[in-house]
């Protein structure tokens, strides 16, 4: 296991972090509002193709957080334009974000529907 | 005994505890970090075993999106959430669990409208406006390119 690396996604990707608990803190922008933020700036950033350096230098540091979400529908959207044309626009942000997406949906339904909510604090 | 706005503003200053952004700033790191940093332990074992690097990253994003449905559904998300504040909702994890306590919060109103509609009331808009950039991001590189 590569140890540098790891140090480097936790720098990065809590750095990330600590950018948004200072939004939370020090401005009135709410939790959801900061993620839709973090997915926007992470397509205009990964569209500029500036993303992909930080991604390159901290892995998962730079993927976890939700501007890597935003990069990788940014790089879906490119790639797709890339293989069949203006078709891409449209289909290749969805394509890219679809395994975690769809992921996230069957799991949450799971979860819905197995939990109870009664014991939630 | 009478109490001006003054008066009331100097008590409720000295009862409230003092303003937390350091400590939270540090938890925030410390956990945001945490998860990425399990993230990348993962990906350089997938890596390590030959998997390709697009596919080794969508395979860590979906574990960690299991792990935070997982904590959620035990209720130890949100208390984890508490202490990590923005920790815990940056990274991809913060995505999973505001979909699925959203999904178990309002199971009681319904499959439909209640589990299956507020599952996005978060989500949803970090959707639409994700694949909104993405798309006018499209037009633009391909008339541009």
């Amino acid at each position: 296991m590569n140890l540098f690396a790891l140090l480097k996604a936790f720098l990065v990707g809590g750095s990330l972090c600590l950018l948004g608990q200072l939004l939370i803190d020090r401005t009135k922008l709410t939790p959801a509002r900061i993620l839709v933020a973090y997915v926007v700036a992470g397509v205009v950033l990964g569209g500029l193709g500036l993303y992909q350096p930080l991604i390159d230098f901290a892995g998962a540091g730079a993927t976890v957080p939700l501007t890597g979400f935003g990069a990788l529908l940014a790089k879906g959207t490119r790639e797709a334009i890339e293989e069949m044309g203006a078709l891409g626009i449209l289909s290749g942000g969805l394509t890219a974000c679809a395994p975690g997406v769809a992921g996230a949906i069957l799991l949450s339904l799971a979860a819905g529907l197995l939990s109870r909510s009664k014991d939630k604090p | 005994m009478a109490l001006t706005p003054k008066d009331y503003q100097q008590m409720s200053q000295e009862a409230s505890p003092p303003s937390n952004t350091l400590k939270n700033a540090t938890m925030a790191f410390l956990f945001g970090g945490g998860f990425c940093a399990l993230g990348q332990s993962l990906l350089e074992l997938l890596l390590a075993r030959g998997m390709e690097r697009d596919e080794a990253s969508a395979l860590v994003s979906l574990s960690l999106i299991l792990l935070s449905v997982l904590l959620t559904a035990l209720g130890l998300y949100d208390r984890v959430a508490r202490v990590a504040g923005a920790g815990t909702l940056v990274p991809i994890t913060g995505f999973a669990n505001a979909m699925s306590s959203s999904a178990i919060e309002f199971r009681s109103e319904g499959l439909i409208l209640g589990l299956g509609a507020k599952m996005f009331s978060i989500a949803g808009p970090v959707l639409v406006y994700g694949i909104s950039a993405a798309a006018l991001y499209g037009v633009i590189y391909y008339f541009i390119l």
